[in-house]
């Protein structure tokens, strides 16, 4: 066991964990934060993705104590209160919302793409959303979803 | 996964001894995506996993002596973003953007990449054509390898148990060059490749022929390759299509693919040697670019 201490979404934590937990089940298990998911188990397919220190990667294959003395952002930080973030808005708006098991991930990655790139083109968003898998094949209405939560953050 | 000691030294020197005190029951974190992707699949069970984040000095990029030098814990992402690399290397910048996703390369580490040694990575082809050279340590000492001779078989580095790479050293290209990567994948864009090729080119200095060239390959055996027998051929020459299929053919004959799901053996070595034709060609027309810019 190993205590690691880690801030998720702006919160404080002090956890006791097993050296072999990865990041993804110290947030679901330990933290009980659920919104991440796991798919594939592999870095691939994106459900379980996360922002350490502002920048996105795969949780599944994050090890906890990688998190230690540092910032976790997940998609239960994004609503505000019963205010849902532009991103989430959008893809409701837009049906980027299709089955919603890659939905938390996929609005995650397109946060981290909107604070990286506020008006990306359609191929910066393509190519950033490359590694967030949708089984649902949606992947037009998650562009424009992406699209709109552009142009409803600069309005 | 199974249970293992975590330790996270903070100096290279305290890193080294532990490898010495575990040996082979110890591994190396970096940036993880392949360790802990191994350990979920209980192909890798180490007794002690040493993680090298809170290691000081080996996550930069510097300019350094007609060579650029990358640490073994810059990421990929880092690499790919470097304004440094982008303007002296844009090849090698390139090269670690077409590595999986976005996520994966804020994660995966040059250095971890190069240990890990898959043969179906893309940088080390970039590297090799670079004549790139990696960087070791051990509680004994410092060594350098070309980047050629470190990949001795399948997910095999020359690394002992001790060692660790610390850096890799990637010199500049001399005037009248240009280098290029071409990525084959026909499946989707965050895969391995079917076939990679990289290729620099030094021509003389009136612009038309081949000084020096450096052909190198990936996915195709059970290591990165370095073409020698092709590089040859180029030794002297003008660039025309019989040169250019004759590259592709002793690229070719180098290579010892397997079957796979991104294609048969015998479908990676007819792309081998098409991949190299326009590899070629496209380090070619940078060259010329180059020795008329320098003119």
């Amino acid at each position: 066991m190993i205590r690691i201490r880690l801030a998720v979404n702006g919160q404080p934590h002090d956890v006791e964990v097993p050296t072999y937990r990865t990041l993804l089940d110290c947030l679901r298990y330990d933290l009980g934060l659920t919104g991440s998911k796991e798919g594939c188990g592999v870095g691939v397919c994106g459900a379980c993705t996360v922002l350490l220190d502002g920048k996105m990667i795969s949780s599944c294959i994050a090890l906890a104590v990688f998190a230690d003395g540092r910032e976790v952002t997940t998609v239960e930080s994004l609503a505000d209160d019963e205010r849902l973030h532009p991103v989430q808005q959008a893809f409701m708006d837009a049906g980027g919302f299709q089955c919603g098991i890659c939905t938390p991930g996929q609005v995650v990655a397109a946060k981290a793409l909107l604070d990286a790139i506020p008006n990306p083109s359609d191929t910066e968003i393509r190519e950033w959303m490359l590694g967030n898998l949708c089984r649902c094949t949606g992947y037009y209405k998650i562009v424009e979803s992406i699209r709109a939560a552009a142009q409803q953050s600069r309005a | 996964m199974n249970a293992f000691d975590y330790r996270a030294p903070r100096a290279l020197d305290e890193a080294l001894a532990i490898f010495q005190e575990y040996g082979d029951d110890a591994r190396v974190i970096a940036g993880g995506t392949a360790l802990v992707t191994m350990m979920r699949q209980r192909l890798v069970q180490p007794r002690c996993v040493v993680s090298l984040r809170d290691v000081e000095g080996l996550g930069r990029i510097e300019a350094t002596n007609g060579a650029i030098r990358i640490g073994a814990l810059v990421t990929h992402r880092e690499a790919e973003t470097s304004p440094l690399l982008q303007e002296r290397l844009p090849v090698l910048a390139e090269t670690f953007r077409r590595v999986g996703t976005i996520r994966i390369r804020h994660m995966a580490t040059v250095g971890g990449a190069l240990a890990h040694a898959d043969p179906n990575q893309d940088p080390p082809v970039t590297l090799i054509a670079l004549g790139a050279r990696v960087e070791i340590r051990s509680a004994d000492g410092r060594r350098e390898v070309p980047i050629e001779e470190f990949f001795r078989d399948y997910y095999e580095p020359a690394l002992e148990p001790v060692e660790l790479v610390t850096a890799v050293t990637v010199p500049l290209l001399p005037p009248a060059s240009g280098a290029s990567f071409v990525k084959f994948l026909p499946r989707t864009a965050d895969d391995y490749a079917t076939v990679a090729v990289a290729v620099s080119v030094t021509l003389e200095a009136e612009g038309e022929r081949c000084r020096e060239a450096r052909v190198a390959l990936g996915s195709v055996a059970t290591t990165p390759l370095r073409g020698r027998a092709a590089e040859a051929l180029l030794s002297g020459a003008r660039l025309d299509e019989d040169v250019a299929k004759a590259v592709g053919d002793a690229a070719r004959r180098v290579t010892d693919p397997l079957d796979d799901h991104r294609g048969s053996a015998a479908y990676k070595r007819e792309m081998t040697a098409v991949m190299v034709g326009r590899a070629l060609t496209q380090a070619w027309v940078a060259a010329r670019a180059s020795a008329r810019g320098a003119r």
